[in-house]
């Protein structure tokens, strides 16, 4: 491994080195712990769950609330289950990533690049936008997305996370373009190359890394809000308040199995993106944003 | 001859508009957004707004009112335990895993996702799982008395002096992974050379981490800190889902405050107040690292 | 289907006469459990038999609270739902915002103004209009007895504050929780309301409608933290945010003997297969015979662009009595129309109808505070500040009553 020998490492002897993994495997169980009960008891009838210990393995095995959870609990007067808040969900994290995601890029790019005069003060006033509540800004938008006719709809969900996304998106590309030579940029100004041709031919290849904790940040946080979604999602509302209204009905027995398997089945496509996509995530953070 | 002079004069205006040009939607956008939206707030808290905004002024009551409120000293008084309490143990544990992590360990790739990954899940879920973990009914209390440890006991949540701590345990799980991250491309951004000279000194493990690594993590710390700040700051939705705010109001934090005044309790101009302060603590703790951050860059 | 409804379907469909498709409603609600969903699926279909259709828009959490900022930020956006479910106050608050629609037509030509009784006739109506349907009355001053636990006491069902107490002594006696509760701020708040209620109407009056100074904190308001106080002790050490189902558990298993919760409560009884007067027992909480604390969902009408006429016709379906009697038989609640025939529900609901209808004659039906029903939410929310602060044991009851004043206050 490329990394491996990048290791700060220094010398240890045995004692310590088995101190070291069991220190790490300790935190392991720690982070796994929560994971597992959830898990276990998804997969547990009722009954066992009610009446039984939380840790221990189901006594008869069912996969049972997962289905149920998927496409027939019931979420509002229709029993779905978790499935078409699925697609909702699909449909608007992928547009909301991609187009927060390019703005950030080229912002970088200009940021970086392509300085002028105040340009600091420009970055530092998106830099703050990362940082506003957004319990504030629940009614002043609702009024714009009313007035320009994109209240309870996907497009609007998609404007509104972009909207706060692209700080985030921003601060990342700056510092990671902050890094390359800026002498390559010029050499090929020299050589008649427009503004667009260097971000597409230049840039752009090398933003892997980058890219990957940008579109991982920005995944996370887009799909797991829960407070637009309800408030602007309107007839699409994704899977986070699908799953709200699963876990959280006023009434009537709770079904934690299924509640589990919910959880569990909304979390999916993050934890995804975070095990496929997470050995670059250090990398990309190497790279990027914590040099400053 | 001079036509084609105006041309390539026109391309360089246009080379030199077009950065401003692309950058522009993201400010119109921010401007709209965040600031109209901040001024919004600001004025909204001067004005005797409940259910819905109002436009009329009535001066400095809200804040009065606010800062009368004895939930809101609890929210203030909690905020300054949990964030103090989380970034310093998120940073510990963090830093912790990260020099450990480092020390070429088998298994990293398998690690480093779990520590990582508490990270992916949404609050409903990180809540839902945490309440039943601590829930001494149902969680680890009545596992341990369960498996015979009879004198356990770890009612925090139920307790309400002690259930803050328990938001704040929840919150480590969460985030304390990605520190982790944060400090692990840090070190592996780190010269190896200088290391091997230190060592070459005779610097020994513990000073070679205290006088020469840890100094250059600096930016990594800067970053963690910033993060996590503004995270603690604005967290409503792991106390939300954890203990809704109790037992009693004992968890409040000015997140949750501000929300259920504007939301629940129809109060918004005192929901609107409470957010202009936090704005506030917000930009106090930005400002000296935006400082940082943009004149380094000169 | 009676004669009523049949001339109310005449009626309405003459009065869509005019327009050729019908459109549809959106309902924004935070009915998302299964037997909710199924009796709301009732009233689906009742209106999918007059062609027209159902738009859902479920938003559950915290009874409500998450709907009503979706509710907000829909009608800040412009595009308010045609019904939204609603309690109390809330409905109220909505109606002085102007943004409500007018139900006149149809509670005129059905005569709702003789079957809704007038304490509930309050939030359906604002400035003499109808702005909204009621669907229920819950009714929240019950007691839900363990009969096995009870019968092991000895004694009869209280139906003092002191017979409550031996009661309660005597479970404690004979090793069980006597109290089931979940400490949530709405579920200390619905004891606190008995309580209050139990130390006489005019005192519920004065003190939780009227918010008289001298009644929030005098000798009669300390003395009911006191009652609260004593409650506490009966409950066990676990009870801080357990939720009020896993209460009512403990109480069908038998390992709690009592709980003080609405009549929602009762469907978890029925659906562990326990017969009322068998199994489990429902009374009015000692010392509130007689009186009854209500609230009510209603199905507020908001103003819409489109639409109005599949608005009337949904605020006909909800107080068809069919769809009253089939919806409260599930809810566990109570038709909020009185004119519908109560032989579809248990022994525990009829005597809820029977309850109902003569409290309403006595003028001894309150709104419920801890249901928002009785003041505005900031004021409930105030009120529920101190009641968990003190059940939570933060105050004495001398200085709850004190807080009491204040919180009222400085919430109006």
């Amino acid at each position: 491994m490329s990394i491996a020998t990048q290791d700060t490492d220094v010398n240890t002897g045995k004692i310590a080195r088995t101190f070291i993994y069991l220190v790490l495997l300790v935190f392991a169980l720690f982070y796994l712990l929560p994971f597992f009960v959830m898990v276990v008891n998804s997969l547990k009838p009722l009954d066992e769950i009610t009446g039984g210990n939380m840790m221990a393995l189901p006594d008869k095995w069912t996969i049972q609330p997962w289905l149920s959870a998927w496409s027939s609990a019931q979420i509002g007067v229709e029993p779905t289950g978790l499935k078409p808040y699925f697609v909702n969900s699909i449909l608007m994290v992928v547009p909301a990533v991609a187009i927060s995601t390019f703005l950030g890029a080229l912002n970088g790019y200009v940021l970086t690049k392509w300085r002028f005069k105040g340009d600091t003060i420009l970055f530092g006033l998106l830099l703050f936008s990362c940082f506003i509540p957004f319990q504030i800004v629940l009614i002043p938008m609702a009024t714009i997305l009313g007035k320009i006719g994109l209240a309870g709809s996907i497009p609007g969900l998609v404007l509104v996370h972009v909207v706060y996304g692209v700080g985030f998106t921003t601060l990342y590309y700056r510092n990671y373009y902050a890094a390359f030579p800026t002498e390559l940029v010029r050499a090929a100004m020299m050589d008649g190359a427009g503004f667009f041709r260097i971000f597409w031919r230049i840039m752009l290849p090398v933003s892997g890394p980058i890219t990957v904790v940008s579109v991982i940040w920005q995944f996370t946080n887009v799909w797991n809000d829960f407070l637009f979604g309800a408030s602007f999602g309107g007839q699409s509302q994704p899977m986070t308040v699908a799953l709200n209204n699963l876990v959280q009905s006023s009434t009537g027995v709770k079904e934690y199995n299924v509640h589990f398997a919910g959880a569990i089945l909304a979390a999916l496509p993050t934890l995804l993106v975070y095990i496929v996509a997470g050995r670059y995530f250090v990398r990309g953070l190497m790279a990027g944003s914590v040099k400053g | 001859m001079a036509r084609h002079a105006s041309d390539a004069d026109f391309r360089t205006k246009l080379q030199e508009w077009i950065p401003k040009l692309v950058l522009s939607p993201s400010i119109a956008l921010m401007l709209v957004f965040v600031y109209g939206f901040i001024l919004f707030t600001i004025y909204l808290s001067f004005t005797s707004s409940r259910m819905l905004p109002k436009y009329d002024l009535i001066g400095f009551d809200n804040y009065a009112r606010l800062w009368g409120l004895s939930a809101w000293w609890t929210a203030v008084t909690n905020l300054a335990i949990f964030a103090s309490l989380y970034i310093f143990i998120c940073t510990a544990i963090g830093l912790t895993l990260a020099i450990l992590l480092d020390q070429k360990i088998r298994g990293e790739g398998m690690l480093r996702p779990i520590y990582l990954y508490p990270m992916a899940l949404s609050f409903i879920v990180t809540g839902t799982a945490w309440k039943w973990f601590l829930d001494p009914g149902i969680g680890l209390e009545n596992t341990m008395h369960l498996w015979g440890w009879d004198s356990f006991s770890f009612g925090w949540i139920k307790d309400r002096n002690m259930a803050i701590y328990t938001i704040v345990i929840a919150a480590v799980w969460q985030t304390s992974g990605f520190v982790m991250a944060m400090f692990l491309a840090g070190l592996r951004g780190i010269d190896n050379e200088i290391l091997k000279a230190a060592q070459i000194d005779g610097a020994s493990n513990w000073s070679l981490y205290r006088r020469i690594v840890i100094p250059m993590l600096r930016p990594a710390f800067l970053s963690a800190f910033v993060i996590l700040a503004h995270l603690a700051v604005k967290s409503y939705d792991l106390v939300i889902a954890l203990t809704g705010g109790g037992p009693g109001r004992a968890t409040e934090l000015p997140a949750t405050f501000m929300y259920s005044y504007t939301f629940t309790r129809n109060q918004m101009g005192t929901g609107a107040a409470s957010a202009v302060i936090m704005l506030m603590t917000i930009a106090a703790i930005m400002m000296p690292y935006l400082y940082a951050e943009l004149k380094e860059k000169k | 289907m009676n004669f009523r409804h049949l001339t109310t379907s005449a009626a309405l469909i003459a009065l869509m006469a005019g327009t050729a498709h019908s459109d549809d409603v959106e309902v924004l609600h935070w009915w998302t459990s299964g037997g909710e969903a199924a009796a709301l699926n009732v009233l689906k279909d009742n209106l999918a038999g007059q062609d027209i259709g159902w738009v859902d828009m479920p938003v559950a959490g915290g009874g409500g609270e998450s709907a009503m900022t979706t509710l907000r930020a829909r009608v800040t956006a412009g595009n308010a739902p045609t019904a939204v479910q609603m309690l109390g106050f809330d409905i109220i608050d909505w109606a002085n915002e102007d943004v409500l629609g007018n139900l006149n037509s149809v509670a005129t030509s059905e005569g709702w103004d003789d079957v809704v009784p007038e304490a509930l006739q309050f939030f359906s109506k604002h400035d003499g209009n109808w702005i909204a349907a009621p669907v229920n009355v819950h009714s929240t001053n019950w007691v839900w007895i363990n009969k096995a636990a009870l019968d092991k006491t000895g004694l009869s069902q209280p139906t003092s504050w002191d017979e409550l107490v031996a009661v309660l002594d005597a479970m404690k006696a004979n090793g069980i929780t006597p109290l089931a509760h979940g400490g949530q701020a709405w579920q200390d708040a619905t004891i606190f309301d008995a309580v209050v209620l139990s130390l006489g109407d005019d005192f519920y009056k004065s003190s939780m409608i009227d918010l008289n100074t001298d009644a929030l904190g005098g000798a009669t308001m300390v003395e009911a933290f006191e009652r609260m106080g004593t409650l506490r002790g009966y409950v066990d050490d676990n009870f801080s945010g357990r939720d009020w189902n896993l209460a009512s558990a403990m109480v069908i298993n038998g390992e709690a003997g009592m709980q003080m919760m609405g009549d929602w409560a009762k469907g978890e009884f029925l659906r562990a297969d326990q017969t009322p007067g068998e199994d489990f027992v429902c009374i009015r909480f000692p010392g509130t015979q007689g009186a009854v604390t209500f609230n009510s969902d209603q199905f507020v009408m908001f103003d819409v662009e489109n639409g109005q006429d599949a608005q009337l016709a949904m605020a006909s379906a909800v107080m068809d009595p069919v769809f009253q009697s089939a919806f409260n038989v599930v809810k566990g609640s109570v038709p909020a129309r009185t004119d519908v025939p109560n032989t579809a529900f248990d022994a525990c609901g009829q005597k809820g109808m029977a309850d109902l209808a003569d409290a309403g004659g006595k003028g001894r039906l309150f709104g419920s505070m801890a249901h928002g029903h009785s003041v505005p939410a900031s004021v409930k929310n105030a009120i529920y500040d101190v009641v968990t602060a003190h059940f939570n044991g933060e105050y004495d009851a001398k200085t709850a009553a004190e807080e009491l004043v204040n919180a009222v206050e400085s919430a109006q």
